[in-house]
């Protein structure tokens, strides 16, 4: 299609085609610089999250997809899920509920930091970037719709990622949060200098976003 | 590794088809004389007329297939009047909670619990007697063993009503019971008429499998026939392992042309089943033409609560009287309770119990072990290429449950001997492991698929490899359906009979087969001891089941139920 250089920091979704039988649902060419955001909007069903899993390495059998993959000039689109790096939040915060919050954080945490120490103060430093500092020890059950939506964030940060793939993950938040939330990913991302794939439905959130907005038809 | 998953579903089949297939071909084969590496036999019908020329073997066959056909009936209609008048409601649940032990109860522990309860010197003579009936000494009536089979139908009933309705219970929420009970009523039918015309097909349709398994279980079981059934003649099940461990080795031809004919009577009631089948659903659409509302159904849920209540009282109360007679000393007819209690009995019997106990705990703990891993492997591997298994698969697993056990038991018992493997500790966990596998995976299956996979979604975008998202996250966070798995399968393992006496052949012996062994020597003390095990180790089982997940997961209360 358009000349694209596959050397280009960040996500790049080359002709990526996704079908269901003969049906359409995703045609695209995309690049997400570090630290944008790319939006994709459109009804339920229309292949949004579809989307998600095909880059994220979980696309349901049912579905063909054809295209390419790339982040940082690597080609990702074959690779296993846990070599893609693809950090992702959806609208459950899905803390292992097997695990104190400083070991949700010490599990996403990338083994070659070694030595309990150091792992231990990168979790600390997390948790306080997301504000929640002390509450490592604390049962996720117990935290609030919020923190737990923090501590997600701090999870999937801390894994290293180069990218973030965002299922809606606002919209279970009330009115008030939403917007710190928002702000939040939004700010940790351009920090960190992650492409970000947002998918969602809330006309807010692709503004708050700023960046491109490509709607899927049904 | 992960590649290896494929092992789990071709394991599987392997374990449940395997055994069933070459165990009846080792039944088949000898009953036509053929018997490779035993001699005696010579090729032929006669082993066949020697069979039909055995005395009230007509009688025999007609005992297994009218106690298999009878109690399958009543614990299928019991559950289904129930659920229609009571699913949804508190008296429901509560009778759930009440049955669900009884489900874990070995067949010969109920059969016991009931003996003891009815029995001329039972609990329920003594309770009145000689108030009403004035008798002063055990009344000589055929009570157990009674020629009509109708304490094994009993004790038959008593122990399905629980597994099928439990098996209903797991069938219900794909059945939208509420809102079609809803509908009917606004169109005016009674709450049972309106359950069995607008929920009922769909959930027979989930728990047909099960039916046939109660139904060949009945029709063939020996340790219900052996402690409660008619002994002039016994039933077609219970001759069978009379020849089979008989020592003169060309009963075992008998005993081949037996089993088969033994296949032939399950055979025939599966067949007259699907008949039943048939005309009861013509007979509902006959019902649902001509509009009857049938709106007085009260006496249906005062029936069917009774039967269940029934049902249940009495395995417990049974249960209760073995207890009681394993701490008796004296005990005279016709009073209600022991003149003393003692701990003799259990002092005698305790150097005999080692063993067994010993055996039944090991083969218990490695089958239910060993089936923990094949399900999770198979259901890993069903994850990995989004394959189910269709409805074929669905049928193997309850291959060794429809087949009568005793048809290809005895059949694998002469590939063992032929092996040299007969009563070895691998043999008989092998054995035990057919039957323990199908409740296995059937108990797994629905927690593992409503597993939230995202969770593992998300451990691979955090770059954990499938292995590690395995062992961190689903083994960990599904620990309370696995040791419940573990929890079913070592009671299964527990109680079976059958499998036990063929393959252990009297020198590996479990606490269920010594049971049943001491059953017809008649000593209530050292019985109420071996069953007070019997009852116990599943128990153990399921408690563990429950503690275990509670103390490790003490701290996080997502992890709680």
């Amino acid at each position: 299609m358009t000349d694209i250089v596959t050397d280009k920091a960040g996500l790049l979704l080359q002709d990526v085609v996704i079908r269901h039988g003969e049906r359409v649902l995703v045609a695209l060419t995309q690049h997400v610089a570090p630290g944008e955001v790319l939006t994709v909007m459109g009804p339920s069903g229309a292949g949004k999250s579809t989307l998600l899993g095909f880059i994220g390495g979980f696309l349901d059998p049912v579905f063909d997809a054809e295209g390419r993959v790339i982040v940082d000039g690597d080609d990702i689109t074959d690779a296993a899920p846990e070599t893609r790096h693809a950090g992702l939040l959806f609208q459950d915060p899905l803390l292992f509920p097997h695990m104190s919050v400083a070991g949700n954080l010490m599990f996403a945490l990338p083994a070659d930091i070694r030595g309990h120490m150091p792992r231990m103060a990168l979790v600390n430093e997390a948790l306080r970037g997301v504000d929640l500092e002390g509450l490592g020890e604390r049962d996720p059950e117990t935290l609030s719709g919020g923190q737990k939506a923090r501590v997600a964030l701090a999870r999937v940060l801390l894994s290293r990622p180069r990218m973030l793939l965002l299922d809606e993950p606002f919209s279970k938040l009330d009115q008030a949060l939403r917007g710190q939330m928002r702000e939040l990913v939004f700010a940790k991302a351009r920090e960190s200098r992650l492409p970000v794939l947002l998918v969602t439905h809330d006309p807010a959130d692709a503004q708050a976003a700023g960046g491109t907005t490509i709607t899927l038809e049904p | 590794m992960f590649r290896l998953t494929f092992l789990g579903p071709a394991l599987t089949v392997l374990l449940l088809a395997g055994p069933v297939g070459f165990g009846l071909a080792g039944t088949v084969l000898p009953a036509f004389g053929i018997s490779p590496g035993f001699g005696g036999g010579s090729f032929g019908l006669h082993y066949f007329r020697e069979l039909f020329a055995q005395p009230a073997l007509f009688c025999s066959m007609t005992l297994s297939l009218t106690s298999g056909l009878a109690s399958a009936v009543l614990s299928l209609l019991i559950v289904m009047l129930f659920t229609a008048a009571f699913a949804g409601t508190a008296t429901f649940r509560r009778m759930q909670h009440l049955l669900g032990p009884l489900l874990s109860l070995p067949h010969a522990a109920a059969a016991l619990a009931i003996a003891f309860l009815i029995a001329p010197s039972g609990m329920i003579m003594r309770l009145i007697s000689p108030e009403l009936t004035g008798w002063e000494r055990p009344p000589d009536l055929l009570i157990v063993h009674d020629p009509l089979a109708l304490s094994m139908i009993g004790a038959l009933v008593a122990k399905e009503v629980p597994f099928l309705l439990l098996m209903t219970l797991a069938a219900l929420p794909q059945a939208p019971v509420e809102r079609v009970c809803q509908l009917t009523g606004a169109l005016g039918y009674g709450r049972v008429a309106g359950f069995i015309h607008g929920a009922w097909p769909g959930i027979y349709r989930q728990i047909r499998l099960p039916v046939f398994a109660v139904i060949a279980f009945a029709s063939s079981n020996v340790e219900v026939a052996l402690i409660l059934g008619p002994t002039q003649p016994q039933t077609l099940a219970a001759r069978l392992v009379t020849w089979m461990s008989d020592p003169d080795l060309s009963q075992r031809y008998l005993a081949s042309a037996g089993a088969l004919l033994q296949l032939g009577v399950t055979g025939l009631a599966f067949a007259i089943w699907l008949g039943l089948e048939r005309l009861c659903a013509a007979l509902r659409n006959k019902a649902a033409c001509g509009g009857l509302r049938m709106r007085r159904d009260r006496a249906v849920q005062v029936v069917s609560l009774t039967a269940m209540i029934l049902a249940a009282g009495a395995i417990f109360a049974g249960l209760a009287a073995l207890a009681v007679w394993s701490f008796a000393g004296l005990w005279q007819f016709p009073d209600f309770l022991p003149g003393s209690f003692t701990l003799r009995n259990w002092m005698k019997a305790l150097p005999r119990v080692v063993e067994p106990l010993g055996t039944t705990l090991t083969i218990g703990v490695a089958s239910a072990f060993i089936a923990a891993i094949l399900s999770v492997l198979c259901f890993v591997h069903e994850d990995r290429t989004g394959k189910r298994a269709g409805r074929g698969g669905q049928a193997l697993i309850y291959l060794p449950l429809i087949v009568p056990q005793v048809t290809f038991i005895f059949g694998l018992q002469f590939l063992l001997v032929a092996s040299g493997w007969l009563a070895t500790l691998p043999a008989l966990l092998f054995a035990h492991l057919v039957f323990v596998m199908p409740y296995a995976y059937l108990c797994l299956k629905d927690p593992w698929r409503s597993f939230d996979r995202r969770y593992e979604q998300v451990a691979a975008g955090l770059g954990k490899s499938p292995m590690t998202t395995l062992f961190r996250i689903r083994l960990p966070m599904m620990l309370r359906p696995l040791l419940v798995l573990f929890a079913i399968g070592f009671s299964v393992s527990v109680g079976l009979y059958l499998p036990t006496v063929l393959i252990g052949a009297g020198r590996l012996t479990t606490i269920t087969s010594e049971a049943v062994a001491l059953a017809s020597g008649g000593n209530r003390r050292i019985i109420g001891v071996y069953a007070f095990f019997q009852m116990l180790l599943p128990v153990a089982g399921f408690a563990i089941a429950t503690l275990v997940p509670a103390l490790i997961f003490r701290r996080f209360r997502g992890m709680q139920v």
